[in-house]
């Protein structure tokens, strides 16, 4: 009986001891997830979530030999619980590298503890200019856009048009502001004229007043930054207003991305901006989207594929700084000199961190974002005042 | 800016108003009669959303049916929602009432997600109210926004005669006014606060099923509504409907003309306004006086 209960010890203690051995070997990477997993957003972070387990999950499970272990915080879309909730996974979770979040003011306030700590900080959306621009570090990154990109896109293809008066209509917030003078740069740029920048405070959806502002002032077309219930009601507020079949409206992607269902026949036929689509044809993409479909049980979207090139960042980076997240220098040279193979078509990413990417131009046809062209080729944005 | 659409942001500016006040009567109700904060209020609006949005299919074309329907089912959740939670609280300190109704928010919102999802969703309109009255060679305005306005108009009005007519408004108003004095005459306080607070529940909530067709549902829908009401009800004097319907018009009104003639500090137009009748009546303006 004695026996027993020794080799059971024993065996006990092998296992212990090798065990042990094996986890130092392979000590997992620490990914930290300050998504919005409640409110407006919560959707958003699923599909960011989702993208980028699809792609660890391509690698076996592992980035750069190491096995992945997630921690996860509900940022809330809260601008003012941001600094304590990625100190919560910096400090009590310790965790190598934060990927968040897509409401913009969190994400500034991310990029600052990010700045001042050191951690590994990749943005999977939001498009806050600042982040790659005065706020700029070498250990911040940006797999998404910045606000300004989607808006110069549809500038230019708005001047392209022939139209020569138009009015932008935005929530008054840094997303609104810079799509807004995104938009203005291209726009005049192409010889047109932003006649009046109407704006509501976020997250206000009475647009009644500024839509009979709009048929007053008799532009040629609109351009406006919405996105989830804001854009699903502007939309259809637009045109029950009458003025979608006078005025053409054109929006960054966001206006039509994810709320086709709520829009229905509303959005049919709008115009917008954005670094994906649908019907976009690369063998990436097609591979991609299979597979996500195969595993989530539904459709990816541009947000996957922003969650997707998240992980696809760190993997570059990480695999050049074989596992060691404490060599930044040898993770930020490599991810600034790769090509990295997304879902919407290959891009590089700029010296501050910002994706390098074709913008395309899209028209709703039923519940999908066609993709009809390419607005402007491998746009950067201007990243001023960021001195990397 | 032109006499006619001046005239438009007027109808706009009623039009929002009048929304508004659905939902902030129930709330100065709840408030007033059973002095319970109740933070919750803004989901209840939500509930109505999202009941209008499944029951919406089920009833076709038959709008009054649904809202009928929407209506029972929101007084009996009031009802039950009242015994089983708020009827604990009205002996309690401010801090715990705000504290159950916060935690009843995440509550809802949770269920919801758990229910019905994340996901954005749009609200068929019946048929025969999907078309737009032309205003002007640009401009149109959908019949439905006037529908809103009328069934609002409507509701105002028999608010109004319920609590200025019957002998169920007179201890309302009563109990407003003195909770204490209408107890020891012999009313049973309790049966009232579940009243009250189930036609709250009920006001609020056909206030978002008349809503979602215009506003579509989507998570969060509540708070926005909430913090809007609360400005409302402050300024209208609180349990007073009156003030209620006067302070949601004028609200209405500043927010409107906000957006247009002052489109930087548009957010802060509704707060200044707030803050400067708050000066000059601190009750409110049809709040009793002290």
């Amino acid at each position: 009986m004695l026996s027993i209960a020794r080799k059971f010890a024993l065996a006990f203690a092998v296992c212990a001891l090798s065990c042990a051995a094996l986890a130092q070997t392979t000590a997992p990477i620490k990914v930290g997830l300050m998504l919005p997993y409640s409110g407006t957003y919560a959707a958003l972070g699923v599909a960011i979530e989702n993208g980028f387990k699809l792609f660890v999950d391509e690698q076996g499970g592992k980035i750069a030999g190491r096995p992945v272990q997630y921690f996860k915080v509900d940022d809330e879309s809260e601008p003012s619980k941001a600094t304590d909730n990625i100190g919560k996974l910096i400090k009590r979770d310790q965790v190598d590298v934060v990927i968040g979040t897509v409401h913009s003011g969190v994400a500034l306030a991310m990029a600052k503890v990010a700045k001042d700590t050191g951690t590994l900080l990749i943005i999977p959306n939001a498009g806050a200019q600042a982040i790659t621009g005065p706020m700029c570090s070498k250990n911040v990154f940006r797999s998404s856009f910045s606000n300004w990109q989607p808006g110069y896109a549809m500038g230019v293809v708005a001047a392209q048009k022939g139209h020569k008066k138009v009015v932008t209509i935005t929530w008054k917030y840094a997303a609104g502001d810079e799509s807004a003078k995104g938009f203005t740069e291209g726009f005049e740029k192409g010889g047109g004229k932003v006649v009046k920048a109407l704006s509501l405070p976020f997250p206000n959806v009475e647009f009644q007043a500024l839509l009979t502002e709009i048929a007053a002032l008799k532009p040629d077309a609109v351009y406006t930054f919405f996105a989830g219930g804001g854009a699903v009601k502007f939309v259809k507020d637009y045109d029950a207003a009458g003025l979608q079949k006078s005025i053409p409206l054109y929006g960054a992607g966001f206006l039509t991305d994810g709320t086709l269902e709520a829009q229905g026949e509303a959005a049919q036929g709008l115009i917008t901006a954005l670094h994906y689509g649908d019907g976009l044809k690369n063998a990436k993409n097609d591979a991609f989207r299979l597979a996500y479909a195969k595993t989530f049980k539904s459709q990816a979207d541009v947000y996957a594929v922003q969650g997707y090139d998240a992980a696809q960042i760190l993997s570059i980076g990480l695999s050049a700084a074989k596992g060691d997240v404490k060599n930044q220098a040898a993770f930020a040279t490599a991810v600034e000199s790769a090509k990295i193979d997304s879902p919407r078509g290959v891009f590089t990413l700029s010296a501050s961190h910002n994706p390098v990417q074709d913008m395309y131009v899209r028209t709703v046809k039923g519940r999908e974002n066609i993709v009809t062209g390419v607005a402007v080729k491998a746009l950067a944005d201007p990243s001023i005042g960021c001195k990397p | 800016m032109s006499l006619g659409s001046l005239l438009v942001q007027c109808l706009n500016a009623v039009q929002y108003g009048l929304l508004l006040f659905l939902v902030a009567s129930g709330l100065t109700l709840i408030f007033g009669i059973m002095g319970v904060i109740n933070l919750a209020h803004g989901s209840f609006y939500m509930i109505g959303a999202y009941m209008a949005f499944v029951l919406a299919p089920l009833f076709g074309t038959n709008l009054f049916a649904m809202l009928a329907a929407g209506v029972v089912l929101a007084v009996l959740f009031g009802y039950v929602l009242e015994w089983v939670f708020f009827s604990f609280l009205y002996e309690r300190e401010h801090l715990q009432q705000v504290l159950m109704t916060y935690g009843l928010i995440l509550v809802f919102e949770e269920l919801r997600s758990i229910i019905v999802g994340n996901d954005v969703h749009g609200v068929a309109m019946p048929a025969w109210l999907a078309g737009s009255v032309a205003l002007g060679d640009l401009m149109s305005y959908p019949v439905y926004r006037l529908f809103i306005s009328g069934a609002c108009i409507a509701i105002a009005l028999t608010l109004y005669a319920v609590i200025q007519h019957t002998r169920l408004g007179m201890t309302i108003r009563a109990g407003a006014s003195n909770r204490e004095m209408v107890q020891t005459l012999g009313i049973d306080i309790r049966l009232l606060f579940r009243t009250v607070f189930a036609a709250g529940v009920a006001l609020a909530a056909l206030a978002g099923m008349l809503a979602a067709p215009v506003s579509s549902v989507y998570p969060g829908m509540g708070q926005q509504v909430l913090i809007i009401c609360f400005v409302v009800v402050v300024i209208g004097g609180i349990g007073s409907i009156t003030g209620a319907l006067v302070a949601s018009l004028l609200v209405g009104v500043v927010d409107t003309f906000g957006k247009v003639f002052f489109p930087d500090f548009s957010g802060v137009g509704i707060y200044v306004l707030m803050a400067a009748i708050l000066c000059w009546r601190p009750t409110g303006l049809f709040g009793p006086q002290r």
